[in-house]
């Protein structure tokens, strides 16, 4: 990846003046993707699921979108992704563009982990050339913070609410690279924007298969999660470093661990700074806590093992 | 930031926006209540507040080094403090009360010079 | 010229769609309408069309392809039925409101529940405010030519819109029919090039499609598209005429059957018209006034010259393939009761429901209604405003 200097020099595809909550991680995450794109080689055409930061940067009569961009609905982003690039395969039989453009499609955990999933996994099926960005922020913020399958266990949102007999989500994270991993794709992954440049690496390597691949993004927010605003990063690199959020790629089914901690936190360390968990530090609720910590060991000991396996298919 | 209103017969059919990157004009900064200040002394140029900013709002210079700070867009979320690597930190968050009607150098000085 | 085939009205529409040869197509097989898709696959296998056929894993997703392809800058066309057009429902609004032309091959079905795979109107009367170009096909021949005009209606400059172009699940889509297939080249000169007016891959000139309207917004996009789908009226009559012209069948908004001294009418849309013809016919030999208005555009809805016609009536049935779910009557009786109201000498009205889920409608249904149309003008007296065809059971 080129030094930063060099890269800020490109024209930005993604631009301000959108209406992201300060210190939101969709536009970080997003500046990084597009910073990473080989934009001397190849264009990039984007399509968005709706949510935070499709509202937020595609707002009538305003774009924050310095490239082509398409918003459809919730479910379909990878659906609609499919008719453009299928649409483009035609460009290019006909002569009528000699470009080559590679195609994103990004989302949030609601749009890709629930209500987008099987459109997801029909368009990674059916192989089209695109790179699924999910942009996970645990919940459907856009809404205001109501429990997704991509809710950790223990989270407190709107809908697996602390009460006084429920103590937040009672189930575990639904593990969709799993899910992803069965569709047998050449490349996925999963990423943090606190290290940007494992991130940007990963969206070159995407960019360059011709077929489907997949980037899962940690997406702290400030607003659902409730941490002050310029601690998203912070947040985001507490995930890497407590392993509840690894950062690893999938190659045709190989598991490469990019980052070990030296040190790997307790998951108190990500879990304290944040109010959707404050709950759990109440009296009473240790045990909840242990719970925690131990789907995070048990997946972070099986990321392990198939690293130290080595086995693709 | 006023924008002007169409009429049924004068919009963009099919709602298409054909003027890309439009929404610079519209100004985050009124947003703010803190704002970064950018010591240049100090800086090492390492781009992490470029590279951390949500709203693009770190200014770069012809050469990709960090110039200053956009604040028409910046909302002042303070994640390029908080990231600064630089010992001693090379950008500091201030009460836009307390900046009011003074210029950036003046500002810098206050600070920085302390 | 063409030459006489003997196909079913889904080979009618795949045959239209092969000439048509969009650049993508994205579709989901449904009964009745899956031999479309089927025989769709089957012209690209056969190098017959080169198509980019985008096999996708839902009606939502057909739609959802469809939308990207036509922004990105294609013609694109589909093809569903009943359950699968209301699991399309969110986004066709979506290719309306963003003024995709995309055209779509419906075999009318029954929606569920109960579950029923045969012919009725559930499904394009329950869509028929997404704002869709709606025209609805009596036979295979006129699913097959419907479907080549909607192309040149649904891209025409004022309109930009989305069209569909029905016929009857079963009735007409599993029906051997004979009917006059036209030259590959004719069709293709008839239907033009597509010259998209803000296609995404043109990235020279980049373009933001699906941006989010506030209040301050989404009034006026409404009625813009609205305009667009009210022009298509004037533009559905004029390709036509020139439908009419290159091929030498000509179409209008509606067909008005033996209605020019029509005492006894029927309003339908669809197979039953046929039907309908023939008992017009044998009235007719009986001496008895009667006529036929078959509506062939129902969205954006004629009513101006639908009342016209009906002006002379003295009593008027309209026939909907559909329950009135709650309403007055069923959407074609509503909309022709309400064109009528502006009349100062307005006939009499009633409404039949008819056919659903594929139930048989024999000419003896469709006499008892001209007998119905008869008794009404003879005491002046509707007993029934509302009644159905061949239902066990009397209603109401």
């Amino acid at each position: 990846m080129a030094l930063l200097n060099e890269l800020a020099k490109k024209k930005e595809g993604l631009v301000n003046g959108h209406r992201l909550c300060p210190g939101c991680t969709h536009s970080v995450i997003m500046r990084q993707v597009l910073a990473a794109a080989d934009t001397d080689k190849y264009e990039i055409v984007a399509a968005a699921a709706t949510g935070c930061f499709e509202v937020s940067t595609g707002l009538y009569p305003y774009t924050s979108w310095n490239m082509s961009w398409i918003h459809n609905a919730f479910e379909n982003a990878a659906s609609t992704i499919s008719g453009v690039e299928a649409m483009y395969k035609v460009w290019k039989k006909k002569g009528k563009t000699n470009k080559d453009i590679r195609f994103i499609a990004v989302a949030s955990d609601g749009g890709t982990y629930d209500i987008g999933l099987q459109a997801l996994s029909g368009a990674i099926e059916r192989g089209h050339q695109f790179l699924y960005v999910c942009n996970d922020n645990n919940a459907y913020q856009n809404t205001g913070n109501q429990r997704s399958s991509a809710t950790p266990f223990g989270a407190n949102t709107t809908t697996s609410p602390n009460g006084t007999i429920k103590h937040g989500k009672e189930q575990p994270k639904k593990d969709i690279m799993s899910v992803l991993e069965g569709h047998h794709m050449q490349y996925i992954a999963q990423a943090s924007p606190s290290n940007w440049r494992d991130l940007m690496d990963k969206v070159k390597k995407a960019l360059d298969v011709n077929g489907p691949t997949y980037i899962n993004v940690i997406e702290p927010c400030t607003t659902g999660w409730g941490f002050p605003a310029q601690d998203a990063i912070k947040i985001a690199q507490l995930a890497v470093d407590t392993c509840v959020w690894p950062i690893y790629e999938v190659v045709e089914g190989k598991v490469i661990i990019n980052y070990k901690p030296k040190n790997k936190l307790p998951v108190e360390d990500y879990l304290k700074p944040q109010k959707r968990f404050a709950h759990l530090f109440k009296k009473g609720n240790e045990h909840l806590i242990e719970e925690y910590q131990k789907q995070v060991d048990r997946h972070w000991e099986w990321l392990l093992k198939r690293e130290e396996a080595g086995i693709g298919y | 930031m006023s924008e002007k209103l169409l009429d049924w017969n004068e919009v963009l059919i099919g709602a298409a926006i054909k003027d890309p990157g439009n929404s610079k004009s519209y100004e985050t900064g009124s947003w703010r209540v803190e704002r970064p200040v950018w010591n240049p002394d100090t800086c090492i140029q390492c781009m992490f507040c470029w590279v951390y900013c949500p709203d693009s709002s770190i200014l770069v210079d012809k050469d990709g080094k960090m110039s200053g700070i956009d604040y028409d867009h910046c909302k002042g979320c303070g994640i390029c403090v908080e990231q600064c690597p630089s010992k001693p930190k090379s950008l500091t968050m201030l009460l836009e009360s307390e900046v009011k009607g003074k210029s950036e150098e003046e500002i810098r000085k206050e600070v920085f010079s302390k | 010229m063409g030459r006489k085939v003997a196909l079913t009205g889904n080979e009618a529409a795949a045959h239209a769609i092969r000439q048509i040869n969009p650049d993508v197509v994205a579709a989901f097989p449904i009964t009745p309408s899956t031999p479309i898709p089927q025989n769709v696959a089957q012209f690209i296998a056969d190098g017959k069309m080169d198509t980019e056929l985008v096999t996708v894993e839902s009606e939502h997703s057909a739609m959802s392809a469809c939308v990207g392809a036509s922004a990105a800058g294609g013609r694109v066309m589909t093809a569903t039925s009943a359950n699968g057009y209301a699991l399309m429902w969110e986004i066709l609004y979506i290719a309306s409101g963003a003024r995709l032309p995309i055209v779509m091959a419906v075999a009318a079905r029954a929606l569920s529940g109960p579950l029923n795979i045969h012919g009725d109107h559930s499904d394009i009367m329950g869509g028929r405010d997404t704002g869709w170009i709606q025209l609805v096909s009596e036979n295979s021949q006129e699913a097959y030519d419907n479907l080549i005009q909607a192309v040149k209606i649904a891209e025409n400059k004022d309109v930009m819109t989305p069209a569909l172009a029905a016929f009857d699940g079963f009735n007409i889509s599993h029906s051997i029919e004979i009917w006059e297939l036209e030259e590959d080249d004719k069709v293709k000169e008839f239907v033009g090039e597509y010259e998209p007016l803000l296609p995404l891959l043109n990235t020279d000139e980049p373009v933001t499609h699906g941006a989010w309207a506030p209040p301050d917004w989404y009034f006026e996009h409404r009625m813009n598209q609205l305009h667009g789908l009210l022009n298509a009226k004037d533009i559905v009559a004029s390709v036509g005429k020139d439908f009419g012209k290159a091929f030498g069948r000509d179409y209008g908004l509606y067909e008005a059957y033996k209605m020019d001294d029509a005492e006894y009418v029927i309003v339908a849309m669809g197979s039953v018209c046929g039907t309908t013809k023939d008992v017009v016919d044998s009235l007719r030999e009986n001496g008895v006034k009667a006529g036929l208005l078959k509506v062939r555009l129902f969205r954006p809805f004629p009513y101006q010259e639908l009342s016209d016609v009906l002006s002379a009536a003295k009593a008027v049935a309209v026939l909907d393939r559909v329950s009135p779910a709650g309403a007055q009557g069923g959407p074609l009786f509503t909309e022709i009761r309400s064109a009528l109201y502006d009349m100062s000498n307005r006939p009499p009205v009633i409404n039949y429901s008819y056919g659903l889920g594929g139930r048989d409608t024999q000419p003896v249904h469709i006499n008892s209604v001209y007998d119905s149309l008869k008794r009404i003008v003879e005491t002046g007296k509707i007993e029934k405003q509302f009644d159905c065809l061949n239902l066990r059971g009397a209603w109401g």
